[in-house]
């Protein structure tokens, strides 16, 4: 049978990419660029007995997903650069308290209400470190519609399996162009549920690491019973101040996703075998910059392109080998040097990194990051 | 035709042309086979504002989704005609609406002019449908996406009792920018 094809749009592709993953909970406060995640799932979630709920700010909105996704659900918020900060201190609740959930954030303009209908890449450091304290973070950040629908069924499962919330962070170019999506069939993609709890109810302990780094997790309402807080906790989900066990449990919840960075990590590398210049880019840019590198090639320039499609986990293992091998990096993207820094810190000084930065709504052309290829070579 | 082919909808918010870049992009990709991508740049205004949506369409693999050297472009209003046509390539082809386009951008360019939202209001009986005038003028120019490809496309994206509207409003479009080219 031919598979389903359309004509969509990153943002519908996206929603479509969290039913595919079987979310059943929707909650979030509207606004551009990345309004039509939830016009989609408004439609979508009532016909399968979902629900889709519009809360009365961004942080009402991060806070239902929370207590949605502790009832088993899987959860869904979508948000923009205001809404993304207005979110963080539930983000660092989120991941305090070990709660599954994704939140897909369109990049536009910013600080402050900046330019909504504007593209840009400026909210990849608030992704890490937008809420205060240690804690994990994933982000991904996808450069087409398809990879949008399939990166928003990956964050689901990241979520999941490592009981944390996950970013899905387009900009507003990859969030609002139109391309051809090949729907996967059921099945086709991997979709992992969170693990359930092998203990009767009355041993159950939420965060029981007796079970490894990622404890399972019951769901509320269900006989299982149990506390939640955003203060350091027990095993039993209870507040602790026992100085030893807050320490292991910080390392811990940190751990869950360093030590699993190859399983979490994705990239994509071309033209990079004889490369001397290495563009690293992400999102919409990574687009102009492959462009840049096949007409670099035509004129016998070895250039090559280090695409990130996951954020956080840096890909410090992959830029580090990089930086033995190439002569020089160039990094375009739509803010002041978020990611040159992250590069220039897993370069450690062995190539050159060399930064195209705009921040005026307009997007990274080719030919800017030909010139700069130019210069460099 | 393996080369990027760059189109550019463009005059003012609310005139539908995010859409009519939509069913060009549709019209390609899903009914002739080719890739395309369509993307669009607007202001926070609802209605009003300079407006423009880019569809590329090609052969092969498609990286960077907005515009480098436009082959095409439709204005529909003296400000995007101003905005918009700075890079429009030598010999491309310029569609203006010739009641609202009084300084017709200088360049050596094709350039077709017809009243395309008077054609909308009084031939075909709406103005709403000025949008799909202009595409059906688009898709005569350029012949980058086929007419038929173009009309189910279009029919695709229009509720059942608007169907012989905006199929007429193509067939004029079409008509009548190969009329003015000739």
């Amino acid at each position: 049978m031919a598979k389903k094809v359309a004509f969509l749009q990153g943002n519908e592709a996206a929603a479509q990419g969290a039913l595919y993953a079987g979310c059943t909970f929707f909650g979030g406060y509207p606004i551009t660029p990345s309004t039509e995640v939830a016009e989609v799932m408004s439609v979508e979630l009532p016909k399968i007995g979902g629900k889709f709920i519009q809360m009365e700010d961004e942080i009402g909105a991060m806070a239902s997903v929370i207590g949605a996704s502790l009832t088993g659900a899987k959860v869904l918020t979508a948000t923009s650069g205001p809404g993304l900060s207005l979110k963080q201190e539930l983000i660092g609740y989120a991941c305090i308290a070990e709660t599954p959930c994704v939140i897909v954030n369109v990049m536009r303009g910013g600080p402050s209400t900046g330019m909504p209908t504007g593209p840009s890449q400026s909210d990849v450091m608030c992704a890490k470190w937008g809420t205060h304290g240690d804690h994990p973070a994933i982000c991904l950040t996808p450069a087409s519609v398809q990879e949008l629908f399939e990166e928003t069924v990956r964050a689901f499962n990241l979520a999941e399996k490592y009981r944390t919330p996950v970013m899905v962070m387009p900009d507003e170019i990859v969030a609002h162009m139109r391309e051809r999506i090949v729907f996967p069939e059921p099945g086709e993609l991997e979709v992992i549920n969170r693990t359930a709890p092998s203990v009767a109810p009355a041993e159950y302990k939420p965060y029981d690491t007796s079970f490894g780094d990622v404890p399972p997790l019951a769901a509320f309402g269900s006989d299982y019973r149990f506390h939640v807080t955003g203060l350091n906790k027990g095993q039993d989900g209870f507040p602790t101040t026992k100085a030893a066990w807050v320490q292991a449990e910080e390392e811990r919840q940190v751990r869950k996703v360093e030590a699993n960075v190859d399983d979490i990590v994705q990239f994509e590398e071309y033209e990079l075998a004889d490369a001397e210049v290495a563009i690293v880019a992400y999102g919409s840019t990574s687009r102009s910059a492959r462009f840049a590198v096949n007409e670099a090639r035509k004129q016998g320039i070895k250039a090559g392109l280090f695409r990130i499609k996951t954020f956080w986990p840096f890909p410090e293992k992959q830029i580090a080998a990089l930086a033995g091998k190439v002569k020089a990096f160039i990094t375009p993207e739509m803010n002041l040097g978020m990611c040159t820094g992250e590069v220039k810190r897993c370069a450690e000084g062995k190539a050159a990194v060399h930064g195209i930065f705009r921040v005026d709504g307009e997007p990274i052309n080719p030919g800017q990051i030909l010139e700069k290829i130019k210069e460099v070579k | 035709m393996s080369q990027r082919y760059e189109i550019r909808f463009s005059g003012a918010g609310g005139q539908g042309l995010i859409l009519a870049g939509v069913i060009m992009a549709e019209a390609a990709s899903i009914y002739d086979g080719k890739q395309a991508v369509q993307s669009q740049s607007y202001g926070p205004e609802a209605r009003g504002g300079a407006s423009k949506s880019e569809v590329i369409v090609s052969d092969t693999m498609i990286d960077y989704p907005k515009a480098t050297v436009v082959d095409a472009l439709l204005a529909l209003t003296q400000e995007a005609a101003d905005k918009y046509s700075h890079d429009l390539k030598e010999g491309g082809v310029l569609l203006i609406d010739s009641d609202l386009v009084k300084n017709v951008p200088k360049g050596n360019f094709n350039t077709v002019a017809f009243p395309i939202i008077n054609t909308a209001k009084n031939e075909v009986g709406r103005e709403i449908v000025a949008n799909i005038v202009a595409l059906g003028a688009m898709v005569a120019l350029t012949g980058v996406v086929t007419k038929e490809g173009a009309e189910k496309a279009v029919l695709a994206r229009v509720p059942e009792a608007f169907m012989e509207l905006n199929k007429k409003a193509f067939q004029m479009g079409y008509e009548k920018a190969m009329a003015a080219r000739a």
